[in-house]
C-alpha cells in the first residue's frame, strides 16, 4: 500500500503532472501565473477543491451511476468552489481580495474533473484524498514556477506581495532581481503565459530523457 | 446497470438536494460575516477619499440616493462635522482599455477633490495600472483641484492638450480617469445644492 502512496504522489508531483505533462486547467495557468504569488495562490486553492471533491466523489462512488456521474462531478466541484469561496470571503478576507476573483475560475479548469473520472471514480477514499492532494500539489508547484519565470522576466521581481497571500512571516520572500524597467512586458500578458508553460514543458521532458525515462504521452487516459 | 432514467434522474436529483442544502448552510453561517466585511472594505475605501479630520459620522451611515446620468440610483455618502456637511463621496465609473474602472470621488463642500482611489479596474498589468495608489502617485495629483481649476480645457491628458500626464505605452485609461473625475465633478455642480443640504 505504501509504493501505491508513493506512486500517487510521484504521478501527482512529476510524472503525470497535470500541467506539464497532461496540459489541462490551461485556463487558471495562463491566466493566473504572471506572478509566483498568484500561481501559489490559484494552486492553493484549487489543491483544496481537489482534495475535497476527490474524496467526496470516491465516498459515493457506490451511489453515483455512470449515466450521471458527469452532471454530478460538476456539482460536487462547483459546490466545494463556492464552499471555498464563501467561506474565504468570511474569514480570510484579505486573501480573498487577492484569490476572489479567480476562485470561481476552478470550475472550468478539467483538472479536476478529470481526476475525479480518472482516479476517484474506482478507488477508495484514502487514495482518492492523496491523488486529490497530490495532483493539486503538483498543479501548484507548476503555476508558481510558471508565475516565478514570468514575473523574473516580466516585472522583475519574485514573490511580489507574498506577504498579502501567506501572511506578513512571509515578507522575506518579497525579491526584486532585475530593476523595474528592464522587464519584459510581454512575459507578464497572455503570449508570455504560452511562451513560458510550453517552455518548461520542454525543460520537464527533457529532465526526463536524461534520467533515461521513456516520455509519457500527454493525457492519454484523461482528456479534459 | 439498465436501470430506468427515472432511477437515474433520482440519483441526480438526491445529489442536487444534498450538496443544496449544505450550500444554503455554509451561506447561512457566512452571510454576516461577508456583509461585515463588505462593510469594512466600503469604509476603508472611503477613509482613504474622505480625511478622518472633516467627520465625525458614520460615514457608511449618513448616505443619500440621487438618480445618476444613466438611470440608476448613486449612493452618496456625506461626511458631516458639527452637523454641518463638509464633503460627499462617491462611485464614478471611467472607460479603460479593458472594461470600466470604478473609482471612489471624495468632493469636499467647496468642489474641490478630496482624494480618488481606484476600486476595481482590468487594465494591463505594468502599464495601465499605474492609476492604483500602490503603483504609482499619479492619483494623487488630483486632489485639490476643481472643475475650473485647472481650466476646463485643460482637464485632459497632456496628449490632449490637457496638464495630466499619460503613462507610456497608455493613454486610453488615464484619458478614461480624467475624463470620469471631470465628469464626477461636473455631477457635484449640478447637485451641490441638495448634496450640501443639512436634513
Amino acid at each position: 500500500m505504501a509504493d501505491n502512496y508513493g506512486t500517487i504522489a510521484r504521478d501527482g508531483l512529476w510524472d503525470n503532472n497535470g500541467v506539464l505533462v497532461m496540459l489541462l486547467g490551461m485556463c487558471p495557468t495562463m491566466a493566473m501565473t504572471n506572478t509566483a504569488t498568484n500561481g501559489l495562490g490559484m494552486g492553493l486553492a484549487t489543491a483544496v477543491v481537489m482534495a475535497a471533491s476527490s474524496l467526496l466523489v470516491a465516498a459515493f462512488r457506490r451511489w453515483i451511476t455512470q449515466e450521471v456521474r458527469i452532471p454530478v462531478y460538476i456539482l460536487i466541484v462547483a459546490s466545494m468552489v463556492t464552499l471555498v469561496d464563501l467561506a474565504m470571503n468570511a474569514w480570510m478576507h484579505e486573501l480573498y481580495k487577492v484569490l476572489g476573483l479567480f476562485i470561481p475560475l476552478i470550475v472550468s479548469n478539467c483538472l479536476p474533473l478529470a481526476r475525479l473520472e480518472a482516479f476517484a471514480a474506482r478507488e477508495p477514499v484514502l487514495p482518492a484524498l492523496a491523488d486529490g492532494l497530490f495532483m493539486g500539489i503538483g498543479f501548484t508547484l507548476a503555476l508558481t514556477a510558471i508565475g516565478a519565470v514570468r514575473e523574473v522576466l516580466g516585472s522583475g521581481t519574485l514573490f511580489a506581495d507574498a506577504a498579502l497571500l501567506l501572511g506578513p512571516a512571509f515578507k522575506f520572500m518579497e525579491l526584486r532581481l532585475l530593476p523595474e524597467h528592464m522587464g519584459i512586458l510581454m512575459m507578464i500578458l497572455p503570449p508570455g503565459g504560452f511562451l513560458v508553460t510550453g517552455l518548461l514543458v520542454v525543460a520537464k521532458r527533457m529532465v526526463d530523457v536524461r534520467a533515461g525515462k521513456p516520455i509519457q504521452m500527454a493525457g492519454a487516459h484523461s482528456a479534459g | 446497470m439498465n436501470r430506468g432514467f427515472a432511477f437515474h434522474g433520482a440519483v441526480l436529483g438526491a445529489f442536487c438536494l444534498g450538496f443544496g442544502a449544505v450550500l444554503a448552510l455554509t451561506n447561512r453561517l457566512t452571510e454576516a460575516d461577508i456583509a461585515t466585511r463588505a462593510n469594512e472594505d466600503r469604509q476603508a475605501s472611503l477613509g482613504q477619499v474622505i480625511p478622518a479630520s472633516l467627520h465625525d459620522n458614520d460615514l457608511l451611515g449618513d448616505t443619500l440616493s440621487i438618480p445618476a446620468g444613466d438611470g440608476r440610483e448613486l449612493t452618496i455618502y456625506r461626511a458631516l462635522r458639527h452637523g454641518a456637511v463638509t464633503g460627499v463621496a462617491y462611485e464614478v465609473s471611467a472607460t479603460g482599455y479593458a472594461g470600466k474602472i470604478r473609482m471612489m470621488l471624495g468632493v469636499g463642500a467647496d468642489g474641490r477633490v478630496l482624494g480618488v482611489r481606484v476600486l476595481a479596474h482590468k487594465e494591463t498589468p505594468g502599464l495601465g495600472d499605474k492609476i492604483e495608489v500602490k503603483k504609482s502617485d499619479w492619483i494623487e495629483r488630483f486632489a485639490g483641484l476643481a472643475l475650473g481649476d485647472p481650466p476646463a480645457d485643460k482637464w485632459a491628458v497632456k496628449k490632449d492638450g490637457g496638464q495630466f500626464d499619460q503613462f507610456t505605452g497608455a493613454t486610453i485609461t488615464p484619458r478614461g480617469v480624467v475624463t470620469a473625475i471631470r465628469d464626477g465633478l461636473a455631477f457635484f455642480s449640478e447637485h451641490q445644492a441638495k448634496l450640501t443640504e443639512v436634513r
